[in-house]
């Protein structure tokens, strides 16, 4: 929602969109809740839990067989819903769209399906410094059952990808590179259209993990020109329980089945299988059909808001933080790239972070503390833990003021 | 702001700013370590047995201020204590931040480790509390595992 203001500027209407979220009206411990861990999980707005409301209340039957007037419509709705992520993400073709439970799930089935049969001895396959466990452990999981190597591609102080070292790392034995689009710890935007150039110089796949990057950026996979895009509805304003892998459709075709069961077979005899087309054999099983029908509610809304205004809204919040935590004595920002998504991981001499998370959670100010799953991140750069605020298009900069005001009482306290 | 002040007590402010016998100990008979994978916090406990009882012990490691504070003044209490008493105190901690805001705390068993019954408002926080008492009682039945509060 778009207001003009006198001197022609158009204004972002948070206070519009916040109505939207029944959960940002309450207290907690008597303050207004400050929700400000949106890279673990956005609230959501009202039209998506209406959604699922309304699938239970009228729609709810199983899809893709049932031959009566509900399990149709419940049908369409939810195949329409992989129309609306191909057209989201600018994908070739809804067939090129699968939905799984969310990134890390999807992660998974890249490794178990593609990996498994793509990866051999001695081969290697590069991740970064800045991954989230989710784009390590499978990865990991797989090099050790293969015998395969993992390369780490290593990134500088400020938490940007050493993009010439990355580059070094390709040689004729590797065979995949996965990478995040948005760092979750440290909010770092990585140059992912440079990432996939580089490898497919050398004719090797790259997987893009987006999970952080759906909610603040378009997405364009064909400009990309990744072969895998993985992502997850909760993280953009969607119900939990959705995510999506996008592959290119000549990659999906040749991958073998990720699970077996019900409706991603064409036939079963005891002698033989046939699987279905895509992207059914990667559906096994009944599907999260109502999540996946309010996740395209949550596109919608998204939509209707426009990457373009939210970047710029978001920047503005993401400046303002920074711009207030930098100033309190001893806080130290940690990431600190030039291209950044609304994310502000910070530490506070000598108080640990998850000291400053409880202060706050008093204040009714939600943050994350911790290694944010990234432990190798934190290794790097020689911390257990850092405290992480990350911001929304519903956030406002009264919250970040409240923030700030928090945090140097954390550290009134802790003199 | 009152929990939060029943928490963060000036006393362990105090310990976890400035901790008591901090240090590896030299020539310890026993040691073990703690670690606790949610947050990272991590602490070896080392002690010097004579017998039954606890001639010295000290602690090394990083971590929040309750963990801190509460390895800090965990060696304070059981410095000179016997393992039997040792025992008798962590039953009275443990039931004291496992307990509800308002349960009677047994003062004269605990003595200053009263200071930690704050620790039951915030459930999330008794891991911290405890990890340096598991670790000693590892240390002291000498089975050399690392404890872990997973």
């Amino acid at each position: 929602m778009l207001k003009t203001k006198p001197d022609g500027k158009t204004a972002f209407d948070v206070a519009r969109y916040r109505k939207d979220f029944p959960i940002l009206a309450q207290k907690v411990y008597g303050k207004p809740l400050v929700y400000l861990d949106n890279a673990a999980t956005t609230q959501k707005p009202r039209q998506v839990i209406d959604a699922l409301r309304e699938y239970y209340e009228t729609e709810n039957a199983n899809i893709h067989r049932g031959i009566f007037y509900l399990s149709e419509r419940a049908t369409e709705d939810y195949e329409q819903v992989r129309t609306k992520v191909q057209q989201f993400i600018h994908a070739r073709a809804s067939r090129e769209i699968i939905f799984v439970r969310g990134t890390t799930e999807g992660i998974n089935l890249v490794a178990q399906s593609y990996g498994r049969t793509s990866i051999k001895r001695g081969d290697e396959i590069i991740i970064s410094a800045m991954e989230h466990h989710s784009n390590i452990v499978p990865w990991q999981m797989l090099c050790e059952e293969a015998g395969a190597r993992l390369r780490i591609a290593p990134i500088n102080d400020e938490g940007e990808l050493l993009i010439d070292e990355y580059e070094k790392l390709f040689n004729r034995k590797t065979k995949l590179a996965a990478m995040t689009h948005v760092s979750n710890s440290l909010g770092t935007i990585n140059p992912v259209r440079q990432i996939i150039r580089v490898a497919h110089r050398f004719h090797v796949p790259v997987l893009i993990d987006g999970a952080q990057a759906a909610p603040h950026l378009p997405i364009d996979v064909q400009d990309l020109d990744c072969d895998f895009y993985v992502f997850s509805g909760h993280k953009m304003y969607g119900p939990t329980g959705v995510g999506v892998v996008y592959g290119k459709a000549e990659l999906l075709e040749k991958m073998p089945p990720y699970q077996g069961g019900g409706d991603m077979i064409s036939s079963v005899t005891f002698e033989k299988t046939t699987y279905n087309v895509l992207p059914f054999k990667f559906e096994a099983g009944t599907p999260n059909i109502a999540d996946v029908i309010a996740f395209g509610r949550a596109m919608d809304y998204l939509g209707a808001i426009g990457y373009g205004p939210l970047a710029v809204y978001e920047h503005d919040l993401l400046a303002c933080a920074a711009e207030a935590l930098s100033r309190i004595k001893g806080l130290k920002i940690i990431g600190t790239a030039k291209e950044k998504a609304s994310v502000v991981s910070f530490v506070l001499r000598d108080v640990h972070p998850h000291d400053i998370g409880t202060m706050l959670d008093r204040d009714g100010i939600a943050i994350r503390a911790g290694h944010h799953c990234t432990m190798p991140l934190m290794d790097r750069f020689g911390i257990p833990a850092t405290a992480r605020a990350s911001f929304a298009f519903y956030n406002t900069k009264e919250e970040i003021e409240a923030l700030r005001r928090s945090v140097e009482q954390v550290v009134r306290v802790f003199k | 702001m009152n929990d939060l002040r029943d928490l963060y007590q000036e006393l362990i402010l105090d310990h976890s700013k400035k901790p008591r016998n901090f240090g590896p100990l030299k020539g310890a008979s026993h040691q073990a370590e703690g670690y606790n994978p949610l947050c990272g916090d991590r602490y070896t406990v080392y002690l010097n047995l004579d017998g039954e009882r606890i001639k010295d012990i000290g602690f090394a490691g990083s971590g929040c201020a309750i963990s801190k504070a509460s390895a800090s003044m965990m060696t304070a209490a059981v410095k000179g204590k016997t393992t039997a008493q040792v025992d008798e105190i962590f039953t009275h901690f443990h039931k004291m931040i496992l307990g509800k805001p308002g349960d009677p705390v047994d003062e004269p068993k605990l003595g200053k480790l009263a200071v930690f019954s704050g620790v039951c408002e915030f459930p999330i926080r008794v891991k911290c509390a405890s990890l340096p008492w598991h670790t000693l009682r590892s240390g002291i039945a000498g089975d050399g595992k690392p404890v872990s509060t997973e």
